[in-house]
C-alpha cells in the first residue's frame, strides 16, 4: 500500500491544526509554515501524477480495512490531475496572500489549509459518504474564508452561500441515504457494481438519488439554475480567496464526472448515461447565461465571476458529450480555466489597488500608476480566457469543438461557444478600455504595486503559455485520463479482486 | 410504524421548507434545523426499521445495520457545527446590515 496517497490530505490537516492551536505564533512563522506546506503539495501531487500515469488504479485502505467494507482513498489519473491543478493554484494564491491579505482577520492560514484539506480529500476519496464529509470540510472552511475580512457585502453574500449549501448538503445526505438503503454500500466502485445489477423495480429510486446528487454537485459547480450566488460571492471575497475558489466550481464538476461516469456510466445497465441528455441543454444555457451576465456587469470582479460560469458551461458541454475526445478536451480546458480565472482575480485586485476608492467599478477612474505592466497582463489573460490563439483557452476550445463531430451536437455547440467567445471578448474589451484607457490624468495619491503580489499573478498567468508549450504531453495525459474514466471495468475490478 | 415514520419525516421537511421560504434569518435557521432532523431520521431509517434487533452480531438471529447509525452520528456532528456557524453568521449579518432579511435589505 502506497502511503503517499494520504499525504495531500494529511499535510494540510496537520499544518492547519498546528496553526489553529498555536494561533499565538507570530504572523511571520505562520506565513513561512503555510507557504512551505502549500508549495510542498506541488511536488507530492506531481509525484502522484507520475504514478497515476502508469494507468494502474491505486487504493489506500484507511486502517487497512479492505474495500468495500472500509473507507478507501482512490488515485486515478483524474484525481492526480486535479491535485496538481489545485496545488499550483493554491501555491500562487498563498504567495499572494502573505503580502498582507492574511492580516485582515484571525486564522487565515489555518482556514486556507483546511480548505486545501477538503479539496484534496474530495479528489482522492473513493467513498460517497467520505465525499460528503470532505465537501463539508471544504465548505465550512470556505464559509469562513468568504466572509474573511468582514464588511457588509461579504456578510450579505456569505448568508446566501451558507444557506444554499446547507440545503444542498441535506439533499446530498438524502441521495446517499437512498443509495445505501437500496444497495447497502457507499464505496464508489462497489456502488457502480451494484447499480449495474439493480433490477427494474429499484431503478427509478436509484435514478432519483442520481438526480439529487446532480443538484448538489450542480450547485457547487454553478450550473444554470444554481449559479446566481456565484458572481457576487466571488466578487466579494478577498482576492487570494477568490483565486482559490476558482477550483471550487471544479470540485463540483469533478464530482459530476466521477459519479456520472462511474456510477451511472457505460456499464450501469438501464441507468446508463442517466444525465447526459439533461446536461447538454443545461451546459449550453449556462454558457449563454454566463456571457449575458459578463456583458451586463458593472464591476471587474463580477465580470470574472461570470467568466467562471462560462467556463463551467463549456466544461459541462464536454462532459455531456461523453466521448473520450470531448472529456479530454474538457479536462484540458479545466486546467486552463482554473488557472486563468484565478490569475484574473489576482489581477483584478492589483488593478483595484491602484484605483483608490473606485476599486473594481467599471467607471472612468484615476490613471493607473503601472498601466503598461498591468495592461499587458490583462491583455494576455483576456486573450487566453476568451479562447483566442495563441494561448491555452484556444487549444481547449479547439479540442472540444473537434470532439463534437459533425452532427446535430456540433451544430449546437459551435455557434454557442464561438458567439459566446465573441461576447466574452466584447465584455473584456469594454472592461479593459475603461480600466486602462478611459482614465483621468491624475493617479491616486498612493498607488500600490507589490512586487510579490505581481509575481504571484504573473506566475499563474504564465501557466497559460506554458500549457500551450506543453500541450502535447498534457493532451496525451488528459486523453489517457478520459479513456481510463470511460473504461469502468477497471474500477469494478478493484472491488471484485479485493484491490491492492 | 413505517407510515408514522414517513409522515413525521414529511411534516418535518414541509415545515422546514416553509420556514426557509420566510426569508428571515431566524426562521431560516429553524427551517434548516428541521430539515436536518428529517434528513438524519431518513438516514437512520435506511438501515430498515425494526424492534428488538441488536446492533451487535451474534446476540440474536437478526441484527440491526450499524452503518446508518454511524452515518447519522457523523451527519449530526456536521449539522451541529453548521448550525452554530449559521447562527453566528446571522448575528453578524444583523449587526452589520441592521436587518434580519436574508438579502441584507428590506424587500420593497
Amino acid at each position: 500500500m502506497n502511503h503517499g496517497l494520504i499525504l495531500p490530505i494529511l499535510l494540510p490537516m496537520l499544518a492547519g491544526s498546528l496553526l489553529l492551536v498555536r494561533s499565538y505564533l507570530s504572523l511571520r512563522v505562520k506565513r513561512v509554515l503555510s507557504l512551505a506546506v502549500t508549495w510542498a503539495l506541488l511536488p507530492i501531487s506531481i509525484w502522484l501524477l507520475l504514478q497515476a500515469d502508469s494507468g494502474e488504479l491505486q487504493l489506500y485502505a484507511l486502517g487497512n480495512w479492505q474495500a468495500p467494507f472500509g473507507i478507501v482513498l482512490m488515485l486515478d489519473r483524474l484525481s492526480a490531475l486535479m491535485l496538481v491543478t489545485t496545488a499550483v493554484l493554491a501555491g500562487f494564491a498563498m504567495l499572494y496572500a502573505v503580502r498582507g491579505d492574511d492580516e485582515r482577520g484571525a486564522n487565515f492560514h489555518a482556514l486556507f489549509q483546511f480548505q486545501l484539506l477538503g479539496i484534496n480529500g474530495a479528489f482522492l476519496t473513493g467513498d460517497l459518504f467520505n465525499l460528503f464529509v470532505f465537501f463539508e470540510i471544504l465548505l465550512i472552511a470556505s464559509y469562513s474564508l468568504l466572509v474573511y475580512g468582514g464588511g457588509a457585502q461579504r456578510i450579505k453574500t456569505g448568508v446566501h452561500y451558507v444557506v444554499l449549501n446547507l440545503v444542498a448538503s441535506s439533499l446530498f445526505l438524502i441521495g446517499i441515504g437512498i443509495l445505501y438503503g437500496l444497495l447497502g454500500t457507499l464505496n464508489l466502485a462497489d456502488l457502480a457494481l451494484k447499480i449495474a445489477e439493480a433490477d427494474a423495480e429499484r431503478q427509478p429510486l436509484l435514478a432519483a438519488a442520481g438526480f439529487l446528487l446532480l443538484i448538489v454537485f450542480g450547485l457547487k459547480a454553478a450550473i444554470l439554475p444554481l449559479y446566481f450566488w456565484l458572481p457576487s460571492a466571488y466578487a466579494a471575497a478577498t482576492a487570494p480567496v477568490a483565486a482559490l475558489f476558482a477550483i471550487m466550481t471544479k470540485v463540483g464538476l469533478y464530482a459530476i464526472v466521477r459519479v456520472f461516469t462511474l456510477l451511472f456510466g457505460n456499464q450501469a445497465g438501464g441507468l446508463a448515461h442517466l444525465v447526459d441528455d439533461l446536461l447538454w441543454p443545461v451546459a449550453m444555457l449556462t454558457l449563454v447565461a454566463g456571457v449575458i451576465g459578463a456583458l451586463a456587469v458593472r464591476r471587474f470582479e463580477r465580470l470574472i465571476g461570470y467568466l467562471v460560469i462560462v467556463s463551467v458551461g463549456t466544461l459541462l458541454a464536454g462532459i455531456a458529450l461523453g466521448t473520450a475526445d470531448s472529456l479530454s478536451g474538457a479536462l484540458f480546458y479545466l486546467i486552463h480555466s482554473s488557472w486563468i480565472c484565478a490569475a484574473l482575480f489576482l489581477l483584478a485586485d492589483l488593478v483595484a489597488r491602484q484605483r483608490g476608492e473606485l476599486g473594481g467599478r467599471l467607471r472612468t477612474g484615476p490613471r493607473l500608476a503601472n498601466p503598461l505592466l498591468l495592461g499587458a497582463m490583462f491583455f494576455i489573460a483576456a486573450v487566453s480566457v476568451a479562447g483566442l490563439p495563441p494561448f491555452s483557452g484556444f487549444l481547449g476550445k479547439v479540442m472540444l469543438l473537434r470532439a463534437a463531430g459533425t452532427g446535430q451536437q456540433a451544430l449546437e455547440l459551435w455557434p454557442v461557444v464561438l458567439i459566446g467567445g465573441l461576447g466574452m471578448l466584447v465584455a473584456l474589451s469594454r472592461a479593459g478600455s475603461v480600466l486602462f484607457w478611459r482614465t483621468a490624468d491624475e493617479a491616486v495619491a498612493k498607488p500600490e504595486l507589490d512586487s510579490v503580489r505581481t509575481l504571484a499573478a504573473i506566475g499563474l498567468l504564465a501557466c497559460s503559455p506554458l500549457l500551450v508549450v506543453a500541450a502535447q504531453p498534457v493532451y496525451a495525459y488528459t486523453q489517457a485520463t478520459a479513456q481510463q474514466l470511460l473504461d469502468v471495468g477497471a474500477y469494478l475490478q478493484l472491488v471484485r479482486g479485493g484491490g491492492a | 410504524m413505517e407510515a408514522l415514520y414517513a409522515l413525521t419525516l414529511g411534516v418535518l421537511t414541509a415545515a422546514g421548507v416553509y420556514l426557509l421560504m420566510r426569508a428571515r434569518v431566524y426562521p431560516v435557521v429553524m427551517g434548516l434545523t428541521l430539515i436536518s432532523y428529517a434528513v438524519n431520521l431518513f438516514l437512520f431509517a435506511m438501515g430498515r426499521l425494526g424492534t428488538g434487533v441488536p446492533a451487535v452480531i451474534g446476540k440474536s438471529a437478526e441484527h440491526g445495520d450499524p452503518l446508518p447509525q454511524a452515518l447519522v452520528l457523523t451527519a449530526i456532528v456536521i449539522g451541529f457545527a453548521m448550525t452554530a456557524f449559521v447562527v453566528v453568521l446571522s448575528l453578524r449579518a444583523l449587526g452589520e446590515l441592521h436587518t434580519d432579511h436574508v438579502d441584507g435589505e428590506e424587500p420593497r
